[in-house]
Protein backbone atom coordinates (compact mmCIF):
# COMPACT_ATOMS: atom_id res chain seq x y z
CA UNK A 1 0.00 0.00 0.00
CA UNK A 2 1.50 3.16 -1.20
CA UNK A 3 0.63 5.91 1.58
CA UNK A 4 1.62 9.65 2.33
CA UNK A 5 2.17 12.65 4.66
CA UNK A 6 1.74 16.08 4.11
CA UNK A 7 2.54 19.13 5.71
CA UNK A 8 1.77 22.70 4.55
CA UNK A 9 3.37 26.05 5.85
CA UNK A 10 3.28 29.53 5.39
CA UNK A 11 1.36 31.84 3.64
CA UNK A 12 0.98 33.64 0.09
CA UNK A 13 1.31 37.47 2.08
CA UNK A 14 4.42 39.32 1.00
CA UNK A 15 7.40 38.19 1.84
CA UNK A 16 6.54 34.87 2.94
CA UNK A 17 6.11 31.63 0.80
CA UNK A 18 3.66 28.70 0.78
CA UNK A 19 5.64 25.60 1.09
CA UNK A 20 4.05 21.87 0.73
CA UNK A 21 5.69 18.82 1.63
CA UNK A 22 4.38 15.67 0.45
CA UNK A 23 6.73 11.96 1.43
CA UNK A 24 5.07 9.05 -0.08
CA UNK A 25 6.33 5.92 0.66
CA UNK A 26 7.32 4.89 -2.94
CA UNK A 27 8.98 8.22 -4.21
CA UNK A 28 12.60 8.25 -4.98
CA UNK A 29 14.70 11.62 -3.94
CA UNK A 30 13.71 14.78 -3.68
CA UNK A 31 10.88 16.91 -6.50
CA UNK A 32 11.75 20.09 -6.22
CA UNK A 33 8.82 23.14 -7.42
CA UNK A 34 9.38 26.70 -7.00
CA UNK A 35 7.34 29.56 -8.45
CA UNK A 36 9.07 32.39 -7.18
CA UNK A 37 9.60 36.43 -8.98
CA UNK A 38 13.04 35.37 -7.94
CA UNK A 39 13.36 32.07 -10.01
CA UNK A 40 15.31 33.57 -12.74
CA UNK A 41 18.02 34.97 -10.40
CA UNK A 42 18.06 33.36 -7.71
CA UNK A 43 16.75 29.62 -8.39
CA UNK A 44 19.45 27.78 -8.05
CA UNK A 45 20.08 29.20 -4.15
CA UNK A 46 16.93 28.85 -3.48
CA UNK A 47 16.70 24.91 -4.50
CA UNK A 48 19.61 24.22 -2.46
CA UNK A 49 18.32 25.92 0.49
CA UNK A 50 15.57 23.79 0.23
CA UNK A 51 17.48 20.59 -0.35
CA UNK A 52 19.71 21.77 2.61
CA UNK A 53 16.29 22.59 4.80
CA UNK A 54 14.77 19.14 4.52
CA UNK A 55 18.15 17.12 4.70
CA UNK A 56 18.58 18.80 8.23
CA UNK A 57 15.36 16.92 9.20
CA UNK A 58 15.70 13.92 7.87
CA UNK A 59 14.01 14.28 4.34
CA UNK A 60 15.90 12.60 1.42
CA UNK A 61 12.77 11.58 -0.49
CA UNK A 62 9.19 13.79 -1.54
CA UNK A 63 8.56 16.39 -3.21
CA UNK A 64 8.10 20.32 -2.42
CA UNK A 65 5.89 22.87 -3.78
CA UNK A 66 6.63 26.32 -2.92
CA UNK A 67 4.68 29.83 -4.16
CA UNK A 68 7.23 32.43 -3.04
CA UNK A 69 6.59 35.77 -2.70
CA UNK A 70 9.38 37.54 -2.02
CA UNK A 71 10.35 35.60 0.99
CA UNK A 72 14.04 36.09 2.61
CA UNK A 73 16.20 32.95 2.76
CA UNK A 74 16.03 32.51 6.76
CA UNK A 75 11.90 32.29 5.97
CA UNK A 76 12.32 30.22 3.15
CA UNK A 77 14.20 27.80 5.12
CA UNK A 78 11.67 28.51 8.19
CA UNK A 79 8.37 27.33 5.82
CA UNK A 80 10.18 24.51 4.49
CA UNK A 81 11.08 23.25 7.89
CA UNK A 82 8.26 23.68 9.43
CA UNK A 83 5.91 21.97 6.88
CA UNK A 84 8.41 19.58 7.17
CA UNK A 85 8.49 18.81 10.45
CA UNK A 86 4.68 18.94 10.18
CA UNK A 87 4.33 15.74 7.25
CA UNK A 88 6.82 14.04 9.46
CA UNK A 89 4.26 14.41 12.58
CA UNK A 90 1.39 14.20 10.71
CA UNK A 91 -1.14 11.44 9.54
CA UNK A 92 -0.53 8.57 7.32
CA UNK A 93 -2.76 8.76 4.56
CA UNK A 94 -3.74 5.83 1.85
CA UNK A 95 -2.18 7.60 -1.36
CA UNK A 96 -4.92 7.62 -3.68
CA UNK A 97 -3.45 6.70 -7.52
CA UNK A 98 -5.21 8.48 -10.29
CA UNK B 1 15.98 54.32 35.04
CA UNK B 2 18.89 52.45 36.58
CA UNK B 3 22.37 52.67 34.37
CA UNK B 4 20.64 50.41 32.16
CA UNK B 5 19.70 50.29 28.30
CA UNK B 6 17.65 52.78 27.39
CA UNK B 7 14.00 51.28 26.90
CA UNK B 8 11.37 53.86 26.39
CA UNK B 9 9.74 51.95 24.11
CA UNK B 10 9.07 47.76 23.09
CA UNK B 11 7.37 46.60 19.71
CA UNK B 12 5.70 43.98 19.66
CA UNK B 13 6.38 41.84 15.93
CA UNK B 14 3.88 39.17 15.48
CA UNK B 15 6.65 35.44 15.27
CA UNK B 16 4.30 34.78 12.17
CA UNK B 17 4.67 37.71 9.90
CA UNK B 18 8.23 37.39 7.75
CA UNK B 19 7.48 40.67 7.03
CA UNK B 20 7.51 42.76 10.08
CA UNK B 21 10.29 40.52 11.44
CA UNK B 22 11.99 41.15 8.54
CA UNK B 23 12.12 45.05 9.57
CA UNK B 24 11.41 45.15 12.91
CA UNK B 25 14.45 47.23 13.66
CA UNK B 26 13.91 49.80 11.31
CA UNK B 27 10.87 51.77 12.99
CA UNK B 28 12.69 53.13 15.83
CA UNK B 29 11.77 51.43 18.97
CA UNK B 30 14.35 50.96 21.69
CA UNK B 31 13.58 47.56 22.09
CA UNK B 32 11.68 44.75 20.12
CA UNK B 33 9.94 41.75 21.26
CA UNK B 34 9.63 39.42 18.74
CA UNK B 35 6.66 37.47 19.94
CA UNK B 36 5.78 33.53 20.49
CA UNK B 37 3.55 34.03 22.74
CA UNK B 38 -0.41 35.42 22.62
CA UNK B 39 0.51 37.04 19.52
CA UNK B 40 0.67 33.90 17.58
CA UNK B 41 -2.19 30.89 17.31
CA UNK B 42 -1.61 27.88 19.24
CA UNK B 43 -2.21 26.05 15.42
CA UNK B 44 0.91 28.56 14.53
CA UNK B 45 3.43 27.71 17.50
CA UNK B 46 5.76 25.34 15.75
CA UNK B 47 5.98 27.78 12.57
CA UNK B 48 6.58 30.87 14.84
CA UNK B 49 9.49 29.19 17.01
CA UNK B 50 11.21 28.52 13.92
CA UNK B 51 10.51 31.45 11.52
CA UNK B 52 11.92 33.58 14.64
CA UNK B 53 15.02 31.32 15.54
CA UNK B 54 16.11 31.81 11.62
CA UNK B 55 15.35 35.36 11.95
CA UNK B 56 17.95 35.85 14.93
CA UNK B 57 20.26 33.64 13.25
CA UNK B 58 19.96 35.51 9.78
CA UNK B 59 19.06 39.02 10.43
CA UNK B 60 21.16 41.48 11.55
CA UNK B 61 19.13 43.77 13.96
CA UNK B 62 20.91 46.95 14.10
CA UNK B 63 21.05 49.69 17.07
CA UNK B 64 18.18 48.07 18.80
CA UNK B 65 17.76 45.39 21.61
CA UNK B 66 16.27 42.47 20.57
CA UNK B 67 14.16 40.06 22.74
CA UNK B 68 11.78 37.39 22.35
CA UNK B 69 8.58 36.90 24.42
CA UNK B 70 8.95 32.61 24.85
CA UNK B 71 5.97 31.14 26.37
CA UNK B 72 5.89 30.27 29.94
CA UNK B 73 7.75 26.94 30.82
CA UNK B 74 4.07 25.39 32.21
CA UNK B 75 2.74 25.27 28.68
CA UNK B 76 2.90 22.87 26.13
CA UNK B 77 5.04 25.33 24.18
CA UNK B 78 7.63 26.67 26.57
CA UNK B 79 10.49 23.91 26.67
CA UNK B 80 10.66 23.90 22.58
CA UNK B 81 10.80 27.91 22.84
CA UNK B 82 13.78 27.49 25.44
CA UNK B 83 15.75 25.10 23.09
CA UNK B 84 15.44 27.11 20.08
CA UNK B 85 15.42 30.54 21.02
CA UNK B 86 18.26 30.46 23.81
CA UNK B 87 20.78 28.94 21.35
CA UNK B 88 20.49 32.31 18.86
CA UNK B 89 21.33 34.50 21.89
CA UNK B 90 18.88 37.32 21.97
CA UNK B 91 19.47 40.02 23.83
CA UNK B 92 16.77 38.85 26.51
CA UNK B 93 13.90 36.42 26.92
CA UNK B 94 10.61 37.96 27.91
CA UNK B 95 9.05 35.93 30.13
CA UNK B 96 5.42 35.92 30.80
CA UNK B 97 3.31 34.44 33.50
CA UNK B 98 6.04 35.09 35.96
CA UNK B 99 4.17 34.71 39.41
CA UNK B 100 7.22 33.59 41.75
CA UNK B 101 10.90 33.46 42.14
CA UNK B 102 10.40 29.74 41.32
CA UNK B 103 9.59 30.54 37.67
CA UNK B 104 12.31 32.81 37.40
CA UNK B 105 15.00 30.29 39.17
CA UNK B 106 13.18 27.53 36.45
CA UNK B 107 13.72 29.50 33.51
CA UNK B 108 17.13 30.45 34.47
CA UNK B 109 18.39 27.37 35.29
CA UNK B 110 17.08 25.64 31.72
CA UNK B 111 19.18 28.96 30.13
CA UNK B 112 21.70 28.26 31.95
CA UNK B 113 22.12 24.62 30.48
CA UNK B 114 20.87 25.79 27.06
CA UNK B 115 23.63 28.34 27.22
CA UNK B 116 26.64 25.84 28.20
CA UNK B 117 25.30 23.67 26.27
CA UNK B 118 25.81 25.93 23.15
CA UNK B 119 28.62 27.71 23.58
CA UNK B 120 27.45 30.76 25.60
CA UNK B 121 28.66 32.09 28.81
CA UNK B 122 25.89 31.14 31.29
CA UNK B 123 23.66 34.59 31.96
CA UNK B 124 24.41 36.33 29.00
CA UNK B 125 20.27 36.07 27.91
CA UNK B 126 19.00 38.35 30.02
CA UNK B 127 15.30 38.47 31.38
CA UNK B 128 12.33 40.67 31.56
CA UNK B 129 9.64 39.56 33.26
CA UNK B 130 5.98 39.59 32.82
CA UNK B 131 3.64 39.29 35.82
CA UNK B 132 -0.01 38.68 35.09
CA UNK B 133 -2.07 37.36 38.28
CA UNK B 134 -2.60 38.86 41.34
CA UNK B 135 -0.78 36.15 43.33
CA UNK B 136 2.57 37.74 41.14
CA UNK B 137 1.52 40.85 42.05
CA UNK B 138 2.13 40.33 45.75
CA UNK B 139 5.85 38.59 44.75
CA UNK B 140 7.31 41.24 42.44
CA UNK B 141 10.01 42.13 44.73
CA UNK B 142 11.17 37.93 45.21
CA UNK B 143 10.56 37.89 41.22
CA UNK B 144 13.06 40.73 40.70
CA UNK B 145 15.79 39.40 42.97
CA UNK B 146 15.14 35.77 41.65
CA UNK B 147 18.14 36.06 39.24
CA UNK B 148 20.71 38.26 38.14
CA UNK B 149 19.18 37.88 34.70
CA UNK B 150 16.44 39.74 35.61
CA UNK B 151 16.71 43.30 33.80
CA UNK B 152 13.22 44.77 33.82
CA UNK B 153 9.81 43.93 35.56
CA UNK B 154 6.32 44.25 33.15
CA UNK B 155 3.17 43.54 33.78
CA UNK B 156 0.41 42.16 31.54
CA UNK B 157 -2.50 44.55 31.71
CA UNK B 158 -5.29 42.49 30.11
CA UNK B 159 -4.54 39.40 31.82
CA UNK B 160 -3.95 40.88 35.36
CA UNK B 161 -7.17 43.11 35.34
CA UNK B 162 -8.91 40.26 34.23
CA UNK B 163 -7.40 38.29 37.29
CA UNK B 164 -8.47 40.61 39.69
CA UNK B 165 -12.29 41.28 38.04
CA UNK B 166 -11.45 44.72 37.27
CA UNK B 167 -12.95 46.49 34.53
CA UNK B 168 -10.96 47.85 31.73
CA UNK B 169 -11.54 51.66 31.04
CA UNK B 170 -9.14 54.23 28.98
CA UNK B 171 -8.63 55.84 32.14
CA UNK B 172 -6.65 52.93 33.44
CA UNK B 173 -7.36 53.40 37.22
CA UNK B 174 -7.32 49.65 37.60
CA UNK B 175 -3.87 49.87 36.66
CA UNK B 176 -2.86 52.26 39.51
CA UNK B 177 -2.51 49.15 42.18
CA UNK B 178 0.11 46.77 39.67
CA UNK B 179 1.82 50.20 38.29
CA UNK B 180 2.64 50.95 41.64
CA UNK B 181 3.99 47.48 42.87
CA UNK B 182 6.14 47.03 40.13
CA UNK B 183 7.74 50.62 40.52
CA UNK B 184 8.51 49.64 44.30
CA UNK B 185 9.46 46.48 43.42
CA UNK B 186 11.62 47.31 40.45
CA UNK B 187 13.76 49.82 42.36
CA UNK B 188 14.31 48.11 45.49
CA UNK B 189 15.99 45.71 43.29
CA UNK B 190 17.80 48.09 41.17
CA UNK B 191 16.14 46.94 37.80
CA UNK B 192 14.03 49.09 35.17
CA UNK B 193 9.89 49.02 35.71
CA UNK B 194 7.80 48.62 32.21
CA UNK B 195 4.59 49.69 31.31
CA UNK B 196 2.14 47.29 29.33
CA UNK B 197 0.34 48.05 26.23
CA UNK B 198 -2.27 50.94 25.04
CA UNK B 199 -4.57 49.18 22.96
CA UNK B 200 -6.31 51.58 20.84
CA UNK B 201 -3.68 52.26 18.19
CA UNK B 202 -5.77 54.99 16.34
CA UNK B 203 -5.99 57.19 20.63
CA UNK B 204 -2.57 59.17 20.08
CA UNK B 205 -3.82 61.98 22.34
CA UNK B 206 -5.13 58.72 24.77
CA UNK B 207 -1.67 57.32 24.10
CA UNK B 208 0.44 60.37 25.30
CA UNK B 209 -1.32 61.09 28.05
CA UNK B 210 -0.88 57.62 29.67
CA UNK B 211 2.70 57.58 28.80
CA UNK B 212 3.40 60.98 30.21
CA UNK B 213 1.53 59.78 32.98
CA UNK B 214 3.66 56.54 33.49
CA UNK B 215 6.67 58.40 32.96
CA UNK B 216 5.57 60.10 36.06
CA UNK B 217 4.78 57.44 38.08
CA UNK B 218 8.52 56.61 37.38
CA UNK B 219 8.26 54.08 34.81
CA UNK B 220 11.07 53.35 31.99
CA UNK B 221 9.46 52.57 28.91
CA UNK B 222 6.37 51.02 27.42
CA UNK B 223 5.36 48.38 25.29
CA UNK B 224 3.53 49.45 22.10
CA UNK B 225 1.63 47.59 18.98
CA UNK B 226 2.14 49.17 16.52
CA UNK B 227 4.90 51.59 14.98
CA UNK B 228 3.08 54.55 14.58
CA UNK B 229 2.56 54.47 18.63
CA UNK B 230 6.65 54.68 18.81
CA UNK B 231 7.37 58.80 18.27
CA UNK B 232 4.37 59.47 20.62
CA UNK B 233 5.60 57.38 23.54
CA UNK B 234 9.07 58.64 23.05
CA UNK B 235 7.76 62.22 23.17
CA UNK B 236 6.42 61.91 26.51
CA UNK B 237 9.07 59.95 27.99
CA UNK B 238 11.26 62.91 26.35
CA UNK B 239 12.07 65.61 29.21
CA UNK B 240 10.85 69.22 28.86
CA UNK B 241 13.26 71.95 28.03
CA UNK B 242 13.07 73.27 31.82
CA UNK B 243 14.10 70.12 32.81
CA UNK B 244 16.83 69.27 30.74
CA UNK B 245 18.35 73.09 31.49
CA UNK B 246 17.52 72.72 35.07
CA UNK B 247 19.14 68.70 34.56
CA UNK B 248 22.01 70.10 33.35
CA UNK B 249 22.68 72.86 35.84
CA UNK B 250 22.60 70.50 39.06
CA UNK B 251 25.37 67.64 36.76
CA UNK B 252 27.33 71.19 36.73
CA UNK B 253 27.00 71.72 40.27
CA UNK B 254 27.84 68.01 41.13
CA UNK B 255 31.07 68.21 38.87
CA UNK B 256 32.28 71.34 40.21
CA UNK B 257 31.78 70.06 43.74
CA UNK B 258 33.45 66.78 42.87
CA UNK B 259 36.61 68.52 41.42
CA UNK B 260 36.73 70.75 44.73
CA UNK B 261 36.32 67.42 46.72
CA UNK B 262 33.35 68.76 48.33
CA UNK B 263 30.49 66.44 49.06
CA UNK B 264 28.01 68.84 49.75
CA UNK B 265 26.15 70.58 46.31
CA UNK B 266 24.78 73.84 46.36
CA UNK B 267 22.47 74.91 43.21
CA UNK B 268 20.63 78.13 43.70
CA UNK B 269 21.22 78.35 47.54
CA UNK B 270 19.35 75.02 47.54
CA UNK B 271 21.21 71.99 48.79
CA UNK B 272 21.10 69.46 45.99
CA UNK B 273 21.65 65.64 47.42
CA UNK B 274 21.92 62.09 45.72
CA UNK B 275 18.14 61.75 44.74
CA UNK B 276 18.44 65.10 42.86
CA UNK B 277 21.54 64.12 41.01
CA UNK B 278 20.34 60.85 40.06
CA UNK B 279 16.98 61.91 38.82
CA UNK B 280 19.34 64.81 36.84
CA UNK B 281 21.16 61.58 35.00
CA UNK B 282 17.82 59.71 34.19
CA UNK B 283 16.78 63.03 32.77
CA UNK B 284 20.65 63.57 30.89
CA UNK B 285 20.12 60.04 29.26
CA UNK B 286 16.59 60.84 28.46
CA UNK B 287 17.49 63.78 26.89
CA UNK B 288 20.33 62.20 25.24
CA UNK B 289 18.18 59.49 23.31
CA UNK B 290 15.95 62.10 22.36
CA UNK B 291 18.49 64.10 20.93
CA UNK B 292 17.90 67.13 22.89
CA UNK B 293 21.41 67.73 24.52
CA UNK B 294 21.56 70.72 22.47
CA UNK B 295 19.60 73.01 24.82
CA UNK B 296 21.91 75.62 26.53
CA UNK B 297 21.30 75.09 29.98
Amino acid sequence: MNTERTGVSGSLESCDALVIVVLPSDSEGLEIEIDSPSIASFGEEMRKSVRETLESVGVFRGSVKIQDRGSLDCTLRARVETAARRALAGDVREKVNT
Amino acid sequence: MTGRRLRRTSLYIPGTNPGMLANASVYGADSIILDLEDGVPVSEKDAARILVRNALRAIRYRGVEVTVRVNALCTPFGKDDFEEIIPMAPDAIRLPKCESAEDVRQSDALMSELESRNGIQPGTVQIIAITESASGGTKLSEIAAASPRIEALNYGAEDYTADIGAVRTKEGHELDDIRAKVIVAARIAGVQALDSVFGDVNDMDGLYAEAFRVRQLGFDGKSVIHPRQIPVVHSAFTPSEKEIKFAKRVMKAFHEAASRGSGVIALDGRMIDAPVVARAQKIIALAEAAGCLLIEG
